[in-house]
């Protein structure tokens, strides 16, 4: 064991590192910002589109966990590279995919990003470093160690980021992925989302660790719980972590507490979630919370703030209306794209 | 051209000592691999390898799925992993890797981006019961996106390994623990002699391309791997008898060289499949399916498939003997075809 785990408190996790904002640039904010709103009005369109029928398959959203995604990727470089999971369109879009692109690939078009072959469970582009989303639980984490692999045998400063839901660290995928990565010290940051649930079921039902984070000291690297809805903590953790896996000195697994303040997928009420749990998680959601913070350091006003908004909406009206006209594939393009 | 006798085993190592020198993305990856004085892989194909590619052998914990999925990772950044199982039956445990991740991620991408790996897996029926012993061709023969090789001799062994490692496609490579000709502590009891006259330079078997290993003109018998060497004992047989039985080797199982079959079966009219894996649903109904569809006209019997029964295999000596398909049976199966028609 070449790296003592360390192990994070939960009283700790609270207080996990203090954004000190005044020292970031504003624009930088701002961008994060409205990487944010851009995320949940996509997914509040789609989702809308979805339920009048407009949008074919399934979806699962991202609302409520803004933070995660562009948090994380506000860490990384062009060229590293990130897994994500049936949930991927925050991901997507933290690591740079343009709207239309995403849009289109959930309509099904052949300007989709995977030409329509993927859909929403399967959304990716490799030249982005985004891998096609494995909806599979836990199914995306060996080939993060793979990547990551590759990187060290060819002397590569880039680093791997595995994006997972709280539920993936029961499978064993989880376990010979995040094990091979510990031993030989791979540019890898584990990011576990912990929103709690896993489609209905909540996470204390299925996790007997006190915290995810627990689970590192198993494969001998550090462990941190951070407030996944504080942004500024999760840019600062991650980068922490980034940097020590583009050092040389191997793997963290972050566990990001988050919130799912929409359905698992599809028409899911979300009956299992309490009433009183939920009012708590929409007042503590991420982008209310950033806009709050960004208000009160002075960094914007109300007025900048509403105006990314409707920047935003309008970006989006054009995604949506751009993908609906975008042509269809041919049937028998379900042919091509087998063998090089 | 010079040549050398070399067994499956030994060929198959020249093979990855020629890539691993030309190509510096190729890498192998597997359990029990690159450890001086270990064992070289299960069967031995990459004993002593570590002496020059040290840097290039990854030994992995025994963690199938990680290790399969950590080369569709390293492939898609653009490396050339040729992974390894032990025994072909723990692709299991890799089975959601191998379905789908492996063979899915290019077509779930559009076509985007590439993987260009090599898993290599040993079959074969052999004396070690349930969960070491399997043919595993059946369970991946449905499965879109995965290449599928079986060498039944060592030159196409090591042509064949460098085509997969060249391919730029996932390419999953059975070979049969008793054609691999290893020797020492790790030599299998019944082999059978699969060596070749491998010639010096550099050379690929294509994959999809099968091969007539004896002509005949009254009955096809198609089989790969042990049972290829079995068919071949059982033409001798027949040949005795006056029954002219012509013996093709796939080679590939995806792409399949149906051109060679149709060929054969316009010439013959008659069919006999053999496997060692249970009858039901494996190559043996594809092939009996596929001519129904495509050569009813040709045929004057019906396809008779010879195969295992729809049992696990058995341990005990006298039940795995009656469990895998002999000349006996093959060549039995062949005049029964020629006595109805």
């Amino acid at each position: 064991m070449k790296e003592p785990a360390k192990k994070t408190a939960p009283e700790k996790a609270a207080s996990a590192p203090k954004s000190a904002s005044t020292s970031y640039d504003a624009q930088w904010l701002l961008g994060l910002y409205r990487r944010m709103v851009l995320i949940r009005q996509f997914e509040d369109r789609v989702k809308y589109l979805f339920l009048e029928g407009v949008m074919p398959g399934t979806i699962h959203q991202y609302q409520g966990q803004e933070a995660c995604g562009v948090g994380v990727c506000a860490a990384l470089r062009a060229d590293d590279v990130i897994t994500t999971t049936h949930r991927p369109h925050g991901h997507c879009i933290s690591k740079g995919m343009n709207v239309n692109s995403a849009m289109a690939e959930l309509f099904g078009k052949v300007t989709g990003c995977c030409k329509g072959k993927g859909g929403s469970m399967h959304m990716g582009d490799l030249s982005l470093g985004i891998v096609p989303a494995v909806a599979i639980v836990g199914g995306g984490l060996p080939l993060t160690t793979g990547m990551a692999l590759s990187f060290k045998m060819r002397k590569q400063p880039r680093v791997a980021v595995g994006f997972m839901g709280d539920g993936a660290t029961n499978e064993g995928a989880f376990h010979e992925a995040v094990n091979m990565s510990a031993i030989w010290d791979l540019p890898v940051l584990w990011v576990v989302e912990n929103n709690f649930y896993g489609a209905s079921t909540k996470v204390e039902m299925v996790v007997k660790t006190k915290h995810i984070s627990d689970r590192a000291c198993a494969y001998g690297i550090p462990g941190l719980t951070i407030d996944g809805n504080d942004v500024l903590a999760v840019y600062e953790a991650a980068r922490e972590a980034v940097d020590r896996a583009r050092s040389g000195k191997g793997p963290t697994l972050l566990e990001l507490l988050t919130y799912r303040i929409t359905g698992h997928s599809r028409r899911d009420p979300c009956l299992y979630q309490p009433e009183e749990e939920r009012k708590k998680a929409l007042a503590n959601e991420p982008i209310g919370r950033f806009a709050r913070h960004l208000l009160a350091k002075g960094i914007a006003d109300q007025k900048s703030l509403d105006g990314i908004l409707e920047s935003v909406k309008a970006e989006i009206e054009t995604a949506v209306t751009r993908a609906m006209s975008d042509p269809e594939p041919r049937p028998e393009d379900a042919l091509e794209d087998m063998f090089v | 051209m010079s040549t050398r006798r070399l067994g499956i085993v030994e060929a198959l190592r020249e093979a990855l000592v020629e890539e691993l020198r030309r190509d510096p993305r190729v890498f192998l990856i597997g359990e029990d691999i690159g450890i001086p004085g270990g064992w070289g892989g299960a069967f031995t194909v990459t004993l002593g390898l570590e002496k020059e590619f040290a840097d290039r052998m990854v030994n992995t914990p025994i963690s199938e799925a990680g290790l399969t999925g950590a080369a569709l990772g390293a492939a898609m950044m653009g490396m050339r992993p040729i992974a390894d199982v032990q025994y072909s039956d723990f692709l299991f445990c890799a089975m959601d890797q191998m379905a789908n991740q492996v063979a899915k991620m290019r077509y779930m991408s559009g076509g985007k981006l590439e993987v260009p790996m090599v898993m290599r897996a040993p079959v074969g029926v052999t004396g070690r019961g349930a969960q070491h012993a399997q043919m595993m061709e059946p369970y991946f023969l449905p499965l879109p996106g995965i290449k599928i090789v079986c060498p039944a001799t060592a030159y196409d062994a090591k042509g064949l390994l460098k085509a997969a490692v060249r391919d730029g496609n996932p390419v999953l490579m059975f070979e049969h623990k008793l054609l691999y000709g290893s020797k020492g502590p790790r030599s299998e009891t019944g082999s059978v002699d699969a060596s070749s006259d491998i010639p010096d330079g550099d050379y690929t078997v294509p994959i999809g391309k099968g091969i007539v290993r004896r002509e005949g003109k009254d009955v096809t018998i198609i089989a790969t791997l042990l049972m290829m060497h079995r068919a071949v004992e059982a033409a001798g047989i027949l040949a005795e008898e006056g029954i002219s039985a012509e013996v093709i080797d796939p080679r590939s199982l995806v792409p399949f060289d149906w051109d060679l079959v149709k060929g054969s079966v316009a010439k013959t009219g008659r069919v006999v499949t053999v496997e060692e894996s249970p009858k039901r649903g494996g190559l043996g109904a594809e092939i009996a399916a596929t001519l129904a569809e495509e050569m009813i006209d040709f045929l004057v019997a019906p396809v008779k498939r010879v195969a295992a029964p729809c049992t696990p295999a058995p341990f005990s000596p006298p039940m795995e003997k009656f469990y895998v398909p002999d000349a006996k049976r093959i060549a039995q199966a062949a005049r029964d075809l020629i006595a109805i028609s």
